[in-house]
């Protein structure tokens, strides 16, 4: 029994990309929870920073630049990349998704392994000190994300060649890709707070 | 105004309802229940579980009763007495709270925005499952002995390393994060439910105001909930692996976890409180029998409620060596909540008076609820005074506060909500006598309680004690007390007899008992597997109310597969077909992963290393697409095709 204002809806499509669908804004969701731990944890750092005369306090010395730092030139560098991938993805271009994928999955790769080095430059323990426990706290928190957001990557480009192949793949491949923004970003203030607040502040 | 109840006649699409139903259904058996991501099955049984955990926490507070009933008495002793507290406010805040509000927006958001299940339903059983196991671990360390005994919001240093060696402190941290990794993801369900599900034509400014409580709700946990996920997690690190957050010798400080917590605890109290205004919008209208006066004023209330309340939390702390100044702030901050708050409950007395009321027991413990929360209010306004906090602070004054503002304002609707929903659910009425037995205990039983209590604590009573002295003349009061508390346990066995028997033999309901307006009321009770047979398309506030004889519906969705459509954030209009998962035990096993580490991590630290091995391959199981089923879905134009 149809009626005249009924609404047909055959004819739309199955998938969409950005805030049209609605993974996206699960991902959102996510990102907005842990945006909010992360502001809480530098919100902590400074509150226990005020708790103490000298910081870092017992004359510790600053966590050294070279490898915070790079690792900042990586991940910005790693938008390109993510960019790319995200714009082929729309285009449905799975080629271009395929050679996309890996790039940025091996600059997370990167990433990763001079973030080893970060935690030694740091040049002191979670249990040394509240100091050291906020430090190791929240570059911990940022290390899970990239390690969660590699091996999200890591599965999707797997997929990408193997498949299944659907069509809302290629907007997995920009929900990743919007969640790589979110960690690339979330860094920048993290990484001003860890090396830049204990020397200009 | 019609009230055409049934859903549109569809006698020559049968063979299609048919397939969309079972395309919809559980496989059948237990297999089949564990698999389930179906929204109205998830939601019930987090309903159950919830309602199961008020028992238990219940059950703790009537033998916290029993103790204090006369003074120096040894029915339990001090360090059980510790835990019983304990486990009593964990219990109600985090196990059945929080829960049992998701729970009722898991159940009838869907319906109410009118689409066929939840965004993410997978990520909705598996939050089922990491709540369940989370509360079966506090309560298995409870049986043994190792419940937790420093008091719900399990200040440091008690809670530290140093005065609370053993595992209890950490059984009541991770307990925390089971449970708000279940609250956190409920709440970007329901965001993304009630942004991109809504039937066509349901623009936000239609939006049922129980539906607007929820989204406000789910908000609150997103930017609330980190919080005691990252204090209590730097709680356990500081027990287990020797950092120094709240340590005061290494540069750590006890207050810091004390803004941690209520910067989650106080918004937690109105994450529990606006649903809780959500379900008194519903039956306030329904049984007016017009919409609820002022919808916009409403609508803003609970948004700038959600707002305000993340500005309080120091109101907890005035005892601490808080800066006059910010006092100042947290006072004026605290005493301007109420302004939202009173502006809801004058629309809806206006509502009630402008319309035409039916007394039946939903209204009765709306009407409860009016009582008990202004009382509670108005001593919350007393308690914003910084002066008068600090002489009552921690006795019985605030225990009576709070439970007169969470049991009056989040029990007594959630019960009216129980009454006016479980035709729904069931499809069959409550039993009405029982029900008003159900309420008139309570709510006498519930004033015999507490009312006393302001009393006693103006007369020193400091709460979380296990006994007091003869000498203290508190007697009598407490005698009172416990005898209140047994009504109340009295009137949830009235309560829980009344289901089990309006089970079987309760009226038969029909879709609409209320005649209500909103959209799980033109479905079948209970619902169909599909929720619907056509998606609806909405014109009005209160489509069954303000629908002609023949409502316009949704068509071209797919029978075979489990597709939804996806409309456009403000005004709903129709944007895309999404296909929807179809049951999978995932989920469980994910669920399982996570409880192993979470577990694991009490007692080593190395079990979040070795415990996130089995939850990637539980979640890379979970994300890969089910080879070898072709779905309408599958097609795409591409360039580059392979």
């Amino acid at each position: 029994m149809t009626h005249d204002q009924d609404i047909d809806v055959s004819n739309l499509p199955s998938y969409a990309f950005d805030s049209r669908g609605l993974m996206w804004w699960g991902t959102l969701g996510i990102i907005a929870i842990e945006g909010t731990v992360f502001v809480l944890v530098l919100a902590g750092y400074f509150y226990l920073r005020q708790r103490t005369a000298e910081w870092p306090p017992g004359g510790l010395p600053t966590p050294e630049l070279l490898w915070g730092t790079l690792n900042t030139v990586v991940l910005l560098v790693s938008l390109i990349p993510n960019y790319w991938t995200d714009r082929v993805a729309k285009r449905h271009d799975l080629r271009g998704v395929r050679i996309g994928l890996p790039i940025c999955l091996g600059f997370a790769v990167v990433f990763l392994i001079i973030r080893v080095f970060e935690f030694g430059a740091l040049d002191i323990r979670w249990d040394n000190n509240a100091y050291g426990s906020i430090v190791w706290t929240i570059l911990g928190l940022h290390t899970a994300h990239l390690v969660t957001d590699a091996i999200d990557t890591a599965v999707l480009a797997v997929l990408m060649f193997t498949g299944p192949l659907e069509g809302r793949r290629f907007s997995d491949v920009n929900d990743n890709a919007f969640y790589w923004y979110f960690v690339v970003l979330a860094w920048i203030p993290i990484y001003a707070v860890v090396y830049l607040a204990p020397r200009w502040l | 105004m019609s009230t055409a109840t049934t859903a549109p006649a569809v006698s020559d699409t049968s063979q299609e309802r048919r397939q969309l139903e079972r395309t919809w259904s559980d496989p059948p058996g237990f297999y089949g229940w564990l698999i389930s991501v179906d929204h109205k099955s998830i939601g019930k049984r987090y309903i159950i579980t919830a309602f199961a955990f008020f028992v238990l926490g219940g059950l703790l507070a009537v033998t916290m009763r029993l103790q204090l009933a006369r003074p120096e008495n040894h029915l339990v002793g001090p360090d059980l007495y510790n835990q019983l507290f304990t486990m009593h406010g964990s219990t109600m805040m985090f196990l059945f709270a929080v829960p049992v509000m998701e729970a009722m927006a898991i159940y009838l958001v869907p319906l109410m925005v009118g689409t066929r299940n939840i965004a993410f339903p997978r990520l909705n059983a598996f939050s089922y499952w990491v709540y369940l196991f989370g509360g079966l671990m506090l309560y298995t360390a409870f049986f043994l002995n190792s419940g937790p005994d420093v008091g719900w919001f399990s200040y440091v240093p008690l809670a530290g390393p140093e005065f609370t060696p053993g595992k209890r402190a950490d059984f009541w941290a991770q307990t925390v994060t089971f449970t708000e990794v279940a609250a956190l993801t409920v709440a970007v369900e329901i965001i993304a439910t009630v942004f991109k599900l809504r039937a066509p034509g349901m623009a936000l400014n239609r939006m049922p105001l129980f539906v607007w409580a929820m989204l406000v709700m789910a908000f609150m946990v997103i930017f609330a909930m980190p919080a005691v996920m990252l204090s209590s997690t730097m709680l356990i690190m500081d027990r287990l692996v020797g950092t120094h957050f709240f340590n005061p010798a290494e540069g750590g400080d006890a207050l810091f976890w004390q803004h941690l917590f209520w910067f989650f605890g106080h918004p937690e109290v109105y994450i529990i409180f606006i649903p809780a205004l959500g379900i008194i919008s519903s039956i306030v209208a329904a049984f007016a029998r017009r919409p609820v006066f002022g919808y916009l004023a409403m609508v803003l209330a609970l948004v700038a409620t959600g707002f305000t309340s993340f500005v309080l939390w120091v109101h907890h702390m005035f005892a601490t060596v808080v800066p006059g100044m910010g006092k100042g702030f947290f006072t004026a901050a605290s005493m301007m909540i109420a302004v939202p708050t009173g502006i809801q409950i004058f629309c809806w007395i206006t509502t009630l008076w402008t319309g035409r009321p039916v007394t039946k027991t939903p209204l009765l413990f709306v009407l409860g609820f009016f009582f008990i929360l202004v009382l509670g209010g108005l001593t919350g306004v007393m308690l914003a005074s910084v002066s008068l906090d600090s002489q009552v602070h921690d006795s019985f004054f605030v225990v009576a506060h709070f439970h007169y503002v969470l049991i009056g304002g989040a029990v007594f609707p959630l019960f009216g909500g129980f009454y006016y929903w479980f035709p729904k659910i069931t499809g069959r009425m409550l039993h009405e006598t029982a029900g008003k037995w159900n309420f008139w205990l309570f709510f006498i039983g519930f004033n015999l309680t507490f009312f006393p209590m302001h009393q006693l604590g103006l007369e020193g009573m400091p709460r979380r004690v296990y006994t007091y002295s003869e000498a203290t003349g508190w007697g009598d009061l407490n005698l009172m007390a416990t005898i209140g508390a047994g009504l109340i346990a009295l009137s949830v066995l009235v309560f829980i007899l009344n289901v089990l028997w309006s089970l079987r033999r309760g009226e038969i309901a029909g879709d609409n008992p209320w005649r209500a307006g909103t959209l799980e009321w033109a479905t079948s009770s209970p619902p169909r597997n599909d929720n619907f047979d056509f998606i609806p398309a909405v014109a009005a506030h209160e489509p069954l109310w303000e629908q002609k004889e023949e409502p316009a519906k949704t068509v071209g969705l797919s029978t075979e597969v489990r597709e939804v459509l996806i409309t456009t954030l403000l005004d709903a209009r129709p944007d895309h077909r999404l296909t929807f998962p179809d049951p999978s035990i995932w989920p469980l096993l994910s669920a399982i992963a996570v409880s192993i580490l979470f577990v694991g991590s009490i007692f080593t630290p190395w079990a979040v290393v070795w415990g996130s091995i089995p939850v990637t391959f539980a979640l890379i199981g979970w994300f890969w697409p089910k080879p070898g089923k072709p779905k309408r879905t599958c097609r795409w134009k591409s360039r580059h095709d392979p």
